[in-house]
């Protein structure tokens, strides 16, 4: 599902060059759930924003889907992101002027693949049935966040790249949260691969890479 | 995707009305203005035409009654028995089943032989044009409407489209009038023919007058007229601009998401330009609309004060064209380019991965105000080189809008010195936030204040050049309407007899006596005046060599108006023909030239010319009984005798009438001003709940935060203000020293009017609290649950 090789990044920095990628090499198959963990500047959002498309690497190769990615202009980029790669950030990113439900088909129907019934299914999945008709501004934080995983999940993409995605979450609606990207993504067969601070729910997700320094130390 | 993506990016305008209101209300008021003014000017213009094309105007002579009345058949008739060649005319509109159209009935035996008005006819068919049946001779877009009248068209493409001709019997039926509008004087007229006045003194002599001078002369007019136009377009491309920016910025993290969540940045540019289109497309077509009503309600006006300066006449009812659509259109399409350029420049460099800081908008827009202030600085410097370089009207504009785009460019920076000094001085809490805060919000208003700037410096100057015109004006004719009666008599007998009658009577009789003349391929005026003190003390001579009214006197030279003194570029001493120029002096509200020289060497040269008009100083008398004698005496109808009041009344009155267009485009180009200062505030009073709710958690009530707010609006207009003062007066002396000059022929004394400035400042005071009440309003009434909200959304 994704190879990635000798991946390198670095940023100009004051006394010279930050490498906040160094050689990074790991795969992942279909449907597999990886958790990627690190403290923080270990380079994990870098990797997550390369592997997204969002952000251009150094050097080495990124592979999603049998797409090698590394050579894709913007539009590519942006098609690859729209229709196998779905991203899942910690800030919610909600469009603030559709209503929630829109909210939930928007990227759906942004990639051309809107399949009503799957939408409404990972719909009552989130359980926000009195709420669809209300604009994110009037949900809280965890529920906002339970609308962009169902809004990434209804495009039924084969990655889900989620950044701290219960970074701004209490403990409770973190494990709410967790639970319903892993169970939804294993209905969809969608791979998850989850940057985060906390060892509990790394320990949740199938596999756990360590990234120190730029580098996978384990 | 295209579809979703759309949806996405019009999804905000319904969440935020008000600024689609104000963008759609800016765009529209932009072109509303612009397509106005251009509505006007092409009205006018096409009226010129119309003239040139309509029988006979302009191009020969024409005899029409004084008081503007129809002129009688039993006049014609008398006229034509005493030996004028003269051809009836009569004119007026006429309604076809809701179509409107301009009737002229020519007599085709008495035209003049080069006026063409039946050009369509064989020699055959005039039989039939002078039928009692009638025949209408008409352009071929007209001919369908013009059948339902159940005569004879003849299609004519030489006519002019919404013109008429027919038989002057049958449009006098048609009109329903027994009258003659005027009479063409024919150019070659017998030698022995009797003076107009001996044989009916209410009749008037107007002279042919070549249309080229005419759209020469109100050139200028309509130029000034398209600067106001595309001032108060600007004005609004402001609001449009401020409105586009605030969009744009608001919906960074949604072009961002739209963009992680796959839209190609192409994509997404090319949707919001499609978004704008569909914006200017609406709103140009509402403001040609509007645009139309304003013309329609300003016309007379205009027609008016064409007529009081160039006694030109504007005659025609406003008509739409296609053409003021599409150009209304462009228009809205360009300016919302133009507005909208600096934003798709912004997005197209926008990281994908930016963060969204709350500091990031204001830290870019402080770089953006020293980029801008660098723009200004160059601006500034090119009308410095402008003002010592260029000459000709155009480079008069050229320097103003030089002159005030670089003021305008270097508000903020100036607003964001003026807030840092405030902010300097602050030595409390809520002060020091007051300031920082209002340094916050100040990229959010930039626009609307610089729109206010324009505004009032437009207000200041511009009123500055009428108040000073009107003192100078005023001054003027107290110079010039020095004897207390003016009386005019019908034929040269009556004039003598006058004379006689009042040699012992008054001080003196100073006749009014001049000849038509070309002077430097223009039409002028040559005036021969008594040697008298009533002229050496009362003329202020505005340029004059030593002894000037003494050599006058002595026939040595001749005084020329300060028009013609600056159309022929001379200097005093200088020779205009076989004349030296002795002095000069201001000849306010007319654009012909004029020269003067002593009686003696006027009958000299002009032997025939007679004066029915004079000028009575009345000595002791007293003018009003001496009104009455002489009428009485002389059965002088009351237009034959006018006192010095009743001059200075009716001149005023032209003023004053002259300048109402000047008045209405500054009162509505402040109004715009108001309006974007207005929605600014509304629009920013939604973002700013952020900066607000900490404040009221710390401990402040939401209604002394809306003071404040309130606060903060009167003094970012008090600043404004304080720049647009000297700004103003700037633009007053560059119309004065030289738009003026270049447009009219004369140079006006500046005037400070400080109790005027005073007034629009306090206005603009006003204006802002007004425009800020409602905002301040809705912050002192949020729920605190919204407040809360908040920070709930920051866990």
């Amino acid at each position: 599902m994704l190879q990635v090789e000798n991946l390198a990044k670095s940023y100009p920095a004051a006394d010279g060059v930050l490498r906040v990628l160094d050689d990074v090499s790991f795969e992942m198959g279909q449907g597999e759930t990886l958790a990627l963990t690190g403290e923080s500047g270990s380079g994990k959002s870098t990797l997550l924003h390369l592997i997204g498309g969002l952000d251009r690497p150094d050097g080495g190769r990124i592979i999603v889907n049998g797409n090698e990615m590394t050579g894709l202009d913007d539009r590519g980029r942006a098609a690859l992101r729209r229709g196998t790669v779905g991203i899942v950030f910690q800030q919610f990113n909600l469009i603030p002027s559709l209503t929630v439900s829109a909210n939930i088909a928007f990227q759906a129907r942004l990639s051309d693949r809107l399949e009503t019934a799957w939408v409404e299914h990972v719909t009552d999945r989130i359980g926000l049935g009195d709420q669809l008709e209300k604009y994110p501004e009037a949900l809280s934080g965890g529920q906002q966040q339970r609308v962009a995983i169902a809004r990434t999940l209804a495009a039924r993409p084969k990655l889900v790249l989620a950044d701290e995605p219960t970074g701004n979450l209490d403990e409770d609606n973190a494990d709410i949260v967790l639970s319903l990207l892993l169970q939804v993504a294993a209905e969809a067969g969608t791979s998850v691969l989850m940057v985060t601070h906390s060892t509990h729910l790394a320990a949740r997700l199938g596999r756990r890479l360590h990234l120190s320094h730029g580098r996978i130390s384990a | 995707m295209t579809v979703a993506g759309l949806q996405a990016l019009l999804s905000h305008w319904r969440r935020n009305p008000w600024q689609l209101f104000t963008l759609i209300a800016g765009l529209a008021m932009a072109t509303a203005l612009w397509s106005g003014v251009q509505a006007i000017n092409a009205e006018a213009r096409a009226s010129y035409d119309r003239a040139a094309q309509t029988i006979g105007q302009g191009q020969f002579a024409q005899i029409v009654r004084s008081d503007g009345a129809p002129l009688s058949q039993v006049q014609y008739v008398t006229l034509r028995r005493a030996g004028w060649l003269v051809s009836p005319l009569v004119e007026g509109k006429i309604d076809i089943r809701g179509d409107r159209f301009l009737l002229t009935g020519i007599e085709p035996l008495t035209l003049p032989d080069n006026v063409d008005a039946t050009g369509a006819l064989e020699a055959s068919d005039l039989t039939g044009f002078i039928a009692p049946t009638g025949m209408i001779i008409a352009h071929p877009s007209d001919a369908s409407a013009v059948e339902k009248l159940g005569t004879v068209v003849r299609e004519d493409a030489s006519q002019v489209p919404g013109a008429l001709t027919a038989d002057i019997g049958f449009a006098q039926q048609l009109l329903r009038t027994a009258g003659i509008t005027r009479l063409l004087v024919l150019p070659d007229q017998p030698i022995d023919q009797p003076g107009l006045a001996s044989i009916d003194p209410s009749l008037t002599l107007r002279r042919a007058q070549s249309q080229a001078d005419v759209a020469r002369l109100t050139e200028s007019f309509h130029l000034n007229l398209t600067a106001f136009g595309l001032l108060s377009f600007a004005v609004g491309i402001f609001i449009v601009y401020g409105a586009v920016g605030l969009a744009f910025e608001q919906r960074r993290p949604v072009f961002r998401t739209l963009r992680t969540l796959g839209l190609p940045l192409a994509s997404l540019m090319t949707m919001l330009v499609l978004e704008l289109a569909l914006f200017a497309l609406l709103a140009g077509a509402i403001g040609v609309a509007l645009g139309y009503l304003f013309a329609a309600v300003l016309l007379p006006d205009v027609a008016a004060t064409l007529r009081g300066l160039y006694d030109a006449e504007v005659t025609g009812s406003l008509t739409l064209r296609p053409s003021w659509w599409l150009s209304g259109i462009a228009m809205a399409f360009g300016g919302t380019a133009a507005a909208a350029s600096g934003a798709f420049w912004r997005l197209n460099r926008l990281p994908l991965l930016a963060s969204t800081k709350p500091r990031a908008w204001a830290a870019e827009a402080q770089r953006t105000n020293v980029r801008m202030a660098g723009v200004a600085a160059v601006l500034g410097l090119t009308a410095v080189l402008i003002m010592f370089f260029g000459s000709g009207l155009l480079a008069g504009f050229a320097l103003l809008a030089c002159f005030l785009i670089a003021a305008a460019l270097a508000l903020p920076f100036a607003l964001d010195l003026m807030l840092r000094m405030g902010a300097g001085l602050a030595r409390q809490a809520v002060p020091q936030w007051f300031w920082a805060d209002t340094r916050q919000q100040l990229p959010g208003l930039s626009m609307a204040l610089m729109a206010l700037l324009l505004a009032m410096a437009a207000n200041i100057g511009v009123s500055t050049m009428v108040s000073s015109f009107r003192l100078t004006f005023v001054g003027w004719l107290d110079q010039r309407f020095v004897a207390e009666l003016y009386v005019r008599a019908r034929t040269p007998q009556e004039a003598s007899a006058l004379t006689d009658y009042l040699a012992d009577r008054i001080d003196a009789a100073l006749p009014i006596i001049s000849v038509d003349a070309r002077i430097g391929g223009l039409p002028a005026e040559v005036f021969g005046i008594r040697d008298h003190a009533t002229y050496r003390d009362n003329w202020k001579l505005l340029y004059a060599v030593p002894g000037a009214w003494d050599r006058l006197a002595e026939g040595e030279g001749v005084l020329v108006n300060e028009q013609l003194f600056r159309r022929q570029d001379l200097s005093v001493g200088d020779q205009l023909g076989q004349d030296t120029v002795l002095g000069v002096y201001g000849d306010y509200g007319n654009p012909a030239g004029q020269v003067v020289m002593g009686m003696a060497e006027f009958r000299n040269r002009y032997p025939d010319a007679v004066a029915l008009r004079f000028g009575l100083r009345t000595g002791n008398s007293e003018a009003g009984e001496l009104a009455a004698e002489l009428m009485r005496e002389f059965d002088l109808s009351p237009e034959a005798v006018i006192d010095q009041a009743r001059i200075k009344a009716v001149s005023l009155q032209v003023f004053e009438r002259t300048f109402l267009v000047t008045a209405a485009l500054n009162i509505l180009t402040l109004s715009v001003a108001g309006f974007a200062i207005l929605i600014s505030l509304l629009t920013l009073a939604t973002m700013r709940l952020p900066q607000m709710a900490p404040v009221w958690a710390l401990g402040m009530t939401r209604a002394r935060l809306a003071r404040l707010e309130l606060v903060r609006a009167v003094c970012l207009a008090a600043f404004t203000g304080l720049v647009a003062l000297p700004l103003g007066l700037g633009l007053a002396w560059v119309l004065l020293a030289i738009v003026n000059v270049q447009a009219f022929g004369w140079r006006l004394p500046m005037y400070l009017f400080p109790l005027d400035y005073l007034r629009l400042g306090a206005l603009t005071l006003v204006a802002a609290f007004l425009a800020a009440l409602w905002p301040a309003g809705r912050l002192a009434r949020i729920p605190p649950d919204q407040l809360l909200r908040v920070f709930s959304n920051e866990r």
